[in-house]
Formats: structure tokens, C-alpha cells, sequence
């Protein structure tokens, strides 16, 4: 019955706003499995990690959040670019 | 619970990518997706409802209200130790590229360097 | 056939998976060193931060052995990468001047925001690791920015073995002391305090150098190869 009422409760807000951040994470892996240019793949796995480290602060890991952000988001798609550069965008 | 289930699809996903892409950057990408799935498993089990950070940062807080810290800490070194693994990983990509020109895993034949 | 075989296979280790961490309550307690760790972390480390307590103090040892993987797998990349040159055909853009201003004007910043991260870890989130990367990134920074920017290699691994120095003295110590490896001889101070907790700022400050040294030659190491000079 409290579920038919709609009311906008922080608690449902936290519960959709995970489901959404859970949601987009399967889709950004899915994208950069699928993705055949190489570049866009890369994107979507910087996105992944963008959206773990929301979620690692939303499940009160923020030391964890701070590395994903760091290393995750920034320096391994750095490395994922050089190496692209080094080698060919498209996947035949 | 859906935690639980939504990083053992992305975990799944990325051995999906390891196991049939013929691309060597992609199945790079797909070891960093197992990665991501396994560190979001890792801290998924260490929550607790209604918990906070394990951080003593203002007087009053005490033990009973915190989340778990040692999945915490292990995630952190597996993070670090991951951007090790595929910055190797992806030398070694290079590497295979300046010899045969190709990424394509079926047309590089010889392990000769 | 190839892909039905996969599906298979993932479909069966899906499920067991699953089957495996469905008996696994979520948002639950289910600690059990973990409780001992955020009930001593305050009176026996002096560190408010438990993260870094279990990280540096109670599983220090286990740092040591990352840091050295650290260590092994920029040392094997070089390796593997020696002797690379890049393809002399490659067309570079030149940095813009607003590019190569804004980065020599931020990178003492982003080292400042770094500095303030690892001398805090046993305060705020954050530590050694998360502080070398941030130093790292503005070493990234300047070698986008600034043309035919080398790091100091020289540089980088002195520090680095400097670092790596002060981790393995700052445990030795321990057993000088009569105590166990890499334990805690220095007074603990008020918790809360920049100068508290022993030896545990001491050591991520130390790992704070080391990672952004790692880190940064790894870069440059990847960067010079596409380059096409050197």
C-alpha cells in the first residue's frame, strides 16, 4: 500500500536512483562489448567505471570511490588510448 | 541482492568478450570489465543498511553503525593492481601489433617474436 | 556453434554464481574481523580513517608485496617496450599555447591537491595510492601539453627508490624496537590530528610517492613510443 501512493520519500529516491545507476552499468558494458569502433569501446568502459565509482559512494566505500575515479576513469583509459593509437582503431 | 546480480551479468559479460572477440584490445577491455564486476561484488558484500563510511571523522559514531572495511581495503589494492595488469597487457598488445600488423588473434599464427 | 557453446558455458557459470551468493543476505552484517578492526583501529593505531589503518597497519605487509608488483610490472614494461621507436609517418598537432600555459599553470595545483590527499589518508578518504595517481595525471598533463616533454627517468627512480627505502626501514624499525615487522614505534597522538597515528602517515606518504613516481614513468614510457622521435 505505501508503494501505491507514490509518495517522493528520500528512501525510494536512493532505491531509484540505484536501480538507474545499476541499469546504465550493464548497458555501458554492453555497449562497449558490441561497439565496433574501438574508441567508442573504450569510452563505454570509462564510463563503467564512472558509474562503480557513484555506486562504491553510495554503498559508503568512499576511499574506494576516490580510486576508481583516479585510476579507473582517468589512467586506465589513458593507457587504453595510447595503446589504441599505437595500433588500429577499427575492429575487422 | 541486485547488486549481487547486476556485477556477476557485467562480470559475465566482459568473459563473453574474453572468450569470443577476436580483437586483442577488446579482450583487454573485457578483462577490465571482470575486474569491475569482481570489485563491485566485493564491495557489495561488505554493506550494511543503515551503516555509514568506516571513517571516525565526527565524535559519537560508533562501531555497530559501520559498513565492513576489510572488503574495502582489498578492493583498493585490486584496483591498483589492475591498472598494472593491463598496462602490461596492452604493451604487450603493442608489441604483438609492431610484428604482425594485426590485432586479428586468427591471422597471428607464430609465437616467434 | 562456437557462440551456442559460449552461451552455454556462461549461462552454467552464471548460474552457479549465483546460486552461490543468493544464500549470501544483502545489507546484513556478516563481519567478523572487520568488527575487531573498526573496534581497535582508534586505541591501537591512532588512525580514524580504517580503511588506511587496515591497508598500511594491520595488513601493511600485504602493501609492501602490491607496491613491489607495482614496481615489477613498470620495471617488465619497460622491458617489453625497449627499444620502440614510433612510426616516423605520424602527423602530431602541435599544443596550442593555451594548452601549454594552462597546463604549466595547474600542474603545481594538481600536485598540491595529490600532496593534501596521501598526508591525509589517515584523516579523510583518500592515501598514497589514490594521491600518486592524482600526480600522475598532471605528469600526464604536462607531456599532452607541453612539446617533446620528457620526464626525468633519473628523477623518477631515485624517488622511487627512496620511497620503496623509507617503507622497508619504517618496518625494519619495528623489529629494531623489539616489536614485529612493520609495527607502530612512534607515540600515536590525539586522533584526529595531522600528526597522529605513528608510523602510518610516514609510510602512505612514502607510497604516495612511489605510485606517482610508478605511474608516471609507466606513462611516459607508453607515451614516448608513440611519439615517433626520440
Amino acid at each position: 500500500m505505501m508503494l501505491l501512493q507514490w509518495t517522493l520519500t528520500p528512501d525510494l529516491l536512493y532505491q531509484a536512483g540505484t536501480g538507474i545507476l545499476l541499469f546504465l552499468l550493464v548497458v555501458a558494458a554492453i555497449f562497449s562489448l558490441v561497439q565496433k569502433d574501438l574508441l567508442m569501446a573504450i569510452v563505454g568502459t570509462s564510463l563503467v567505471s564512472l558509474i562503480l565509482s557513484v555506486l562504491f559512494l553510495l554503498l559508503h566505500a568512499p576511499d574506494v570511490a576516490l580510486t576508481e575515479a583516479a585510476i579507473g576513469v582517468a589512467l586506465t583509459t589513458v593507457i587504453f588510448l595510447i595503446a589504441l593509437r599505437k595500433t588500429g582503431r577499427y575492429e575487422e | 541482492m541486485i547488486y549481487y546480480i547486476v556485477s556477476i551479468i557485467v562480470m559475465l559479460i566482459g568473459l563473453y568478450a574474453v572468450l569470443m572477440k577476436k580483437n586483442l584490445i577488446k579482450i583487454v577491455v573485457g578483462l577490465s570489465l571482470i575486474d569491475s564486476g569482481t570489485h563491485l561484488l566485493l564491495v557489495a558484500i561488505g554493506f550494511i543498511k543503515g551503516g555509514t563510511a568506516p571513517i571516525y571523522s565526527e565524535p559519537g559514531l560508533t562501531a555497530d553503525a559501520m559498513v565492513d572495511p576489510v572488503p574495502q581495503a582489498l578492493v583498493l589494492t585490486a584496483i591498483v593492481i589492475g591498472v598494472a595488469v593491463t598496462a602490461v597487457a596492452l604493451a604487450m598488445v603493442i608489441r604483438i601489433y609492431a610484428q604482425h600488423k594485426t590485432l586479428d588473434i586468427r591471422k597471428i599464427r607464430s609465437l616467434k617474436w | 556453434m562456437k557462440k551456442l557453446l559460449a552461451t552455454f558455458l556462461l549461462g552454467f557459470i552464471g548460474f552457479y554464481l549465483y546460486t552461490a551468493f543468493a544464500g549470501v543476505p544483502f545489507g546484513e552484517s556478516k563481519m567478523k574481523v572487520g568488527k575487531d578492526y573498526l573496534e581497535t583501529t582508534v586505541p591501537k593505531t591512532g588512525a580514524v580513517n580504517t580503511v588506511t589503518s587496515i591497508v598500511v597497519n594491520y595488513r601493511g605487509f600485504d602493501t609492501l608485496g602490491e607496491v613491489t608488483v607495482l614496481f615489477l610490472a613498470a620495471t617488465g614494461l619497460g622491458a617489453i617496450l625497449f627499444g620502440m621507436k614510433g612510426k616516423p609517418e605520424d602527423k602530431h598537432r602541435e599544443p596550442s599555447s593555451i594548452l601549454t600555459t594552462g597546463a604549466k599553470a595547474l600542474f603545481p595545483i594538481i600536485v598540491l591537491l595529490g600532496a593534501y590527499i596521501f598526508i591525509h589518508g589517515h584523516l579523510t578518504p583518500g592515501g598514497g595510492f589514490q594521491g600518486g595517481t592524482i600526480i600522475a595525471t598532471g605528469v600526464l598533463m604536462l607531456i599532452l601539453g607541453i612539446k617533446k616533454f620528457h620526464a626525468n627517468h633519473a628523477l623518477l627512480s631515485i624517488m622511487e627508490s627512496l620511497a620503496g627505502i623509507t617503507f622497508v626501514v619504517a618496518g625494519i624499525l619495528g623489529l629494531a624496537f623489539g616489536k614485529t615487522f612493520l609495527e607502530n614505534i612512534l607515540p600515536l597522538g590525539t586522533p584526529g590530528q595531522v600528526f597522529s597515528a605513528g608510523v602510518i602517515p610516514i609510510i602512505y606518504v612514502a607510497v604516495g610517492f612511489k605510485v606517482g613516481a610508478e605511474l608516471a614513468g609507466v606513462l611516459d614510457t607508453m607515451m614516448s613510443t608513440t611519439r615517433g622521435e626520440e
